[in-house]
C-alpha cells in the first residue's frame, strides 16, 4: 500500500516537473519555432504553433547578412577565456578560505559579492575610460578581462561552498603522510573537487556567453559576440521578428548543445553538498 | 646619384604609403531598419567610389543611443558615422559633439535637402547631421471599410471625423477595430504621437517660462478625447502597442484607421508582408480646428562625433548616403518604391516617384510640420513630439508610463496628468530650469 502512494506521489511529481519544465523551455521553443516560418506568419493572430508552411528563408538572409562565425567566434574566446582564469584564480582563494579560515573570511566573502549588487551601468563610465587609456575597447582582451571579473565573486562562492563539503580529515591525513601543499591541492582536493569545479566551469561559461551589458557596451565592429549578432536584428521601425528569431536561434544553439550534453554533470555540481 | 635615386626611391615609398592612407576602414553605427539594410547591402558602391572600407555595427536603437552616447562623451572613437534621430542632434550640436556638415561639396546640393529636415537636424543655423531618410506622420485607412461605413475620408480631416469614423467602422465581435493608434510607453513611442495630439487641441510641453501645461484644460481634452475613442473603438491590449504592434496589426486588416510614421506607408502597401495593401488609403493627421495638425516630424539622420580620426572618410560616407545618386542607385536596383523617403525635394519632382501612391501625402505631411513652430501658443523649445531638451527622454518616458497605466484603466485621465505635471515639474526644478 505504502508503496502505491510513493509512486502515484512519483508520477505527479513527474508530471509537475515536466510542467515547470515545458513553461520554463516555452520562451526557447516559441523563439525555435518562429524562426522557420515567414515574416507574415510570425505576427500572425491567433498564432499559429505547429502547421505553418515551413521556411529555412530567415537563416539564409541572416547568414547572407551577418559573419555569424566570426560573432561566433568571439563568444567563444570571452565565455571561455574568462572562464578559464576565473577558475584558475579563483580555486586557490576559495581553497585558503575554506581551509585555512581567518577571522575575516566571511566578511571578505560578502565584500567580494558585495561588488554584484551595483548596477553594471553605475560603472560603465569609469569603465569604459580606463578601456580607452588602455587602449582595450573593441578588443577580446579587453571583455575576457571584464566578463572575468564580474563573475569572478560566483565563481570563488561556487567552489568555497564545495570545497567546504570536502572533510578537512582527508586533506590532514594527506599531510600527515607527509604531503606538500601543491600534492595536497594536485592528488588529494582537486580530484575529490573535479565535479564542483566542472559545474563552476560549465554555469559560469554559461553566464559568460549570456552577459550582455558589457559585451554590448565596450564592442562595436571587432570584438563583438553573439549578444551585439542579435541586437542587430531588432528593428524600430520595421516587422522582422521571424530573422530576429533566427538570429536568436543561431546565437543560443551552441550553449544549449553544450548544456545538453553536459547537464548530468550540471545537476550533479549543483546539487553537490545538498544532502548530507 | 645615389642620394637622389635614394630621394626618388624615398618619394615614390612616401606616395604608395600615403595613397594606402587615403583609403580608410569607418565604422557606422546604424539601428536595423528596412532602408539601413538596403544601404548596408549596397556598401561595395561606396568602396568602389571612394575606396574606403565600410564596417557595420548595427544595434538596437535604444542601446544604440547608449552605446553612442557613452563613446561620444569619453571621445572613445569607436564611431566614425553614427546613426541618431532629429531629438539628439540639436542637443549633441549644442555641445560641441558632433562635426559640423558646413563643408559638403557642391554636387552634393545640399539646398536640396527638405527645409523642415534641414531646420530640424540644425543647431544655430548649422547642420549636424545629413537626413537618411525623414518622415512625418498621417493617417493610414482602409478604403473598403470606410466605404462599407458609407463615409469618405477627406485630405485634411479633423478630430470629429476621425473619432466618428472610427465609432463606425469598429466590428469587435469580427476583431475590426476602428482605430489603431500607440499605447506603449516611451518618450518615442506613445509620448510621440500624444504631444502631436495634445499640439492640435492647442496643448504644450511648457509655456514660455518652463513651467509644466500638464493641468491645462487643453492637455485634459486630448487625453480624455484619446482615452474615450481607444475605449470604444480600439483594439484590446492597446497599452502594448507601439509602432511596431500595430504595423502588424494593420497589415492583418484589423485595423480602420491607423494614425502613424508616413514610413509605414510603403510596409502596408507591399503585397508580400501586407494583407491589406491594395486597400489604403492616406489622408493628413487631423487637426482641431486650431491651426496645427497632429503630425510629427522625424529624421534618421547620419552625423559624425567629434574625435573621429576619419572625419574625411566619414564625410564621404554621409555625402554618398544620403545624395541622389544613392536615391537613384536604390532605385535602379530595389525599385522607386523603396527609396528612403522625405529628405530631398528632388525626390518628390522626379516624375517616376510622382506615382508611388503615399508620396504625395507624404510630402504634404512633413510640409505640414514645422519644429520651429510646433503648437498653438508660444513656446520656448524647438521639437514637435519632442522638447529638444537632454531631460525630456528622461521625463517623457515617466510621463509617457502614467499615460500608458491610463489607456490600460489602471487610472483615470486626472490621475495621469496629475502625476504627469509632478513628474514634469520635479525634473524641470532639479535640472534647474
Amino acid at each position: 500500500m505504502a508503496r502505491a502512494v510513493t509512486n502515484r506521489r512519483k508520477s505527479v511529481n513527474t508530471i509537475l516537473a515536466w510542467i515547470v519544465g515545458l513553461v520554463i523551455f516555452f520562451p526557447i521553443l516559441w523563439t525555435i519555432l518562429t524562426s522557420f516560418k515567414t515574416e507574415a506568419q510570425a505576427i500572425s493572430s491567433p498564432p499559429v504553433f505547429l502547421f505553418f508552411d515551413w521556411t529555412l528563408e530567415n537563416y539564409g538572409v541572416v547568414q547572407e547578412r551577418s559573419d555569424y562565425m566570426r560573432f561566433l567566434w568571439n563568444s567563444v574566446i570571452i565565455a571561455g577565456g574568462s572562464t578559464l582564469i576565473g577558475v584558475i584564480i579563483a580555486v586557490p582563494a576559495a581553497w585558503s578560505m575554506a581551509f585555512v579560515p581567518s577571522r575575516r573570511t566571511k566578511d571578505i566573502l560578502l565584500w567580494m559579492l558585495s561588488t554584484k549588487m551595483l548596477p553594471a551601468v553605475g560603472v560603465l563610465y569609469p569603465i569604459y575610460l580606463m578601456f580607452i587609456r588602455l587602449g582595450l575597447l573593441d578588443t577580446r582582451t579587453g571583455l575576457v578581462i571584464v566578463v572575468m571579473l564580474i563573475n569572478l565573486p560566483i565563481i570563488v562562492w561556487m567552489l568555497y561552498t564545495y570545497f567546504r563539503e570536502i572533510p578537512v580529515d582527508i586533506l590532514e591525513a594527506a599531510r600527515m603522510d607527509g604531503a606538500s601543499l601543491k600534492e595536497e591541492i594536485l592528488h588529494v582536493l582537486t580530484p575529490m573537487a573535479v565535479p564542483g569545479i566542472a559545474s563552476t566551469l560549465l554555469l559560469n561559461f554559461i553566464l559568460a556567453w549570456n552577459e550582455a551589458f558589457w559585451t554590448l557596451n565596450l564592442t562595436a565592429a571587432k570584438a563583438a559576440p553573439l549578444t551585439a549578432f542579435i541586437a542587430s536584428y531588432s528593428s524600430p521601425e520595421g516587422l522582422f521578428f521571424a530573422k530576429l528569431s533566427a538570429a536568436s536561434t543561431m546565437a543560443i544553439a551552441p550553449i544549449l548543445i553544450l548544456g545538453w550534453f553536459s547537464q548530468k554533470q550540471l545537476v550533479r555540481g549543483l546539487t553537490f553538498g545538498a544532502v548530507k | 646619384m645615389y642620394a637622389r635615386n635614394a630621394l626618388r626611391a624615398a618619394t615614390a615609398l612616401c606616395l604608395v604609403a600615403g595613397g594606402g592612407a587615403f583609403a580608410d576602414t569607418i565604422t557606422v553605427a546604424t539601428v536595423n531598419n528596412g532602408d539601413m539594410i538596403r544601404m548596408q547591402g549596397l556598401t561595395e558602391d561606396f568602396t568602389a567610389r571612394t575606396g574606403h572600407e565600410v564596417e557595420w555595427v548595427t544595434l538596437e536603437e535604444n542601446v544604440l543611443r547608449q552605446r553612442v552616447t557613452t563613446d561620444i562623451t569619453t571621445k572613445g572613437g569607436q564611431f566614425d558615422v553614427m546613426t541618431i534621430g532629429m531629438y539628439e542632434t540639436p542637443i549633441w550640436g549644442k555641445n560641441g559633439w558632433l562635426i559640423p556638415l558646413d563643408d559638403l561639396s557642391a554636387d552634393y546640393d545640399v539646398d536640396d535637402l527638405l527645409p523642415a529636415m534641414r531646420d530640424g537636424l540644425s543647431h544655430d543655423g548649422t547642420l549636424y547631421a545629413a537626413p537618411f531618410y525623414g518622415e512625418s506622420s498621417m493617417i493610414m485607412y482602409r478604403k473598403d471599410l470606410m466605404e462599407k461605413a458609407g463615409l469618405t475620408m477627406p485630405d485634411a480631416p479633423d478630430w470629429d471625423f476621425v473619432a466618428e469614423a472610427a465609432r463606425a467602422m469598429t466590428d469587435k465581435a469580427g476583431e475590426t477595430y476602428g482605430i489603431c493608434l500607440r499605447g506603449k510607453a516611451g518618450w518615442g513611442e506613445n509620448m510621440a504621437f500624444l504631444t502631436t495630439l495634445a499640439n492640435s487641441f492647442g496643448a504644450r510641453w511648457f509655456d514660455e517660462d518652463w513651467k509644466p501645461q500638464f493641468d491645462s484644460p487643453e492637455w485634459k481634452a486630448a487625453i480624455d478625447f484619446y482615452l474615450d475613442l481607444m475605449a470604444d473603438a480600439g483594439p484590446p491590449g492597446a497599452s502594448g502597442n507601439g509602432f511596431n504592434e500595430n504595423l502588424s496589426l494593420f497589415q492583418q486588416g484589423k485595423c480602420g484607421m491607423w494614425i502613424d510614421a508616413t514610413v509605414a506607408a510603403s510596409f502596408v502597401t507591399n503585397p508580400d508582408d501586407s494583407a491589406v495593401a491594395d486597400k489604403v488609403g492616406f489622408a493628413l493627421a487631423p487637426d482641431d480646428g486650431k491651426g496645427k495638425r497632429a503630425n510629427w516630424l522625424w529624421a534618421w539622420a547620419l552625423a559624425i562625433p567629434a574625435g573621429t580620426d576619419n572625419a574625411e572618410a566619414a564625410t564621404a560616407f554621409i555625402e554618398w548616403a544620403t545624395s541622389k545618386d544613392y536615391i537613384e542607385l536604390v532605385a535602379a536596383k530595389e525599385g522607386w518604391a523603396n527609396v528612403p523617403p522625405g529628405a530631398r525635394t528632388s525626390l518628390y519632382e522626379n516624375p517616376n516617384y510622382k506615382d508611388i501612391p503615399f508620396a504625395e501625402m507624404t510630402l504634404d505631411s512633413i510640409k505640414a510640420a514645422d519644429p520651429l513652430d510646433p503648437t498653438v501658443d508660444p513656446v520656448p523649445y524647438v521639437g514637435i513630439q519632442f522638447v529638444a531638451i537632454p531631460e525630456f527622454a528622461g521625463i517623457a518616458t515617466q510621463t509617457g508610463q502614467e499615460f500608458s497605466a491610463a489607456l490600460a484603466g489602471q487610472q483615470t485621465a486626472d490621475e495621469a496628468l496629475e502625476k504627469a505635471q509632478a513628474i514634469t515639474a520635479e525634473e524641470m526644478e532639479a535640472a534647474g530650469y
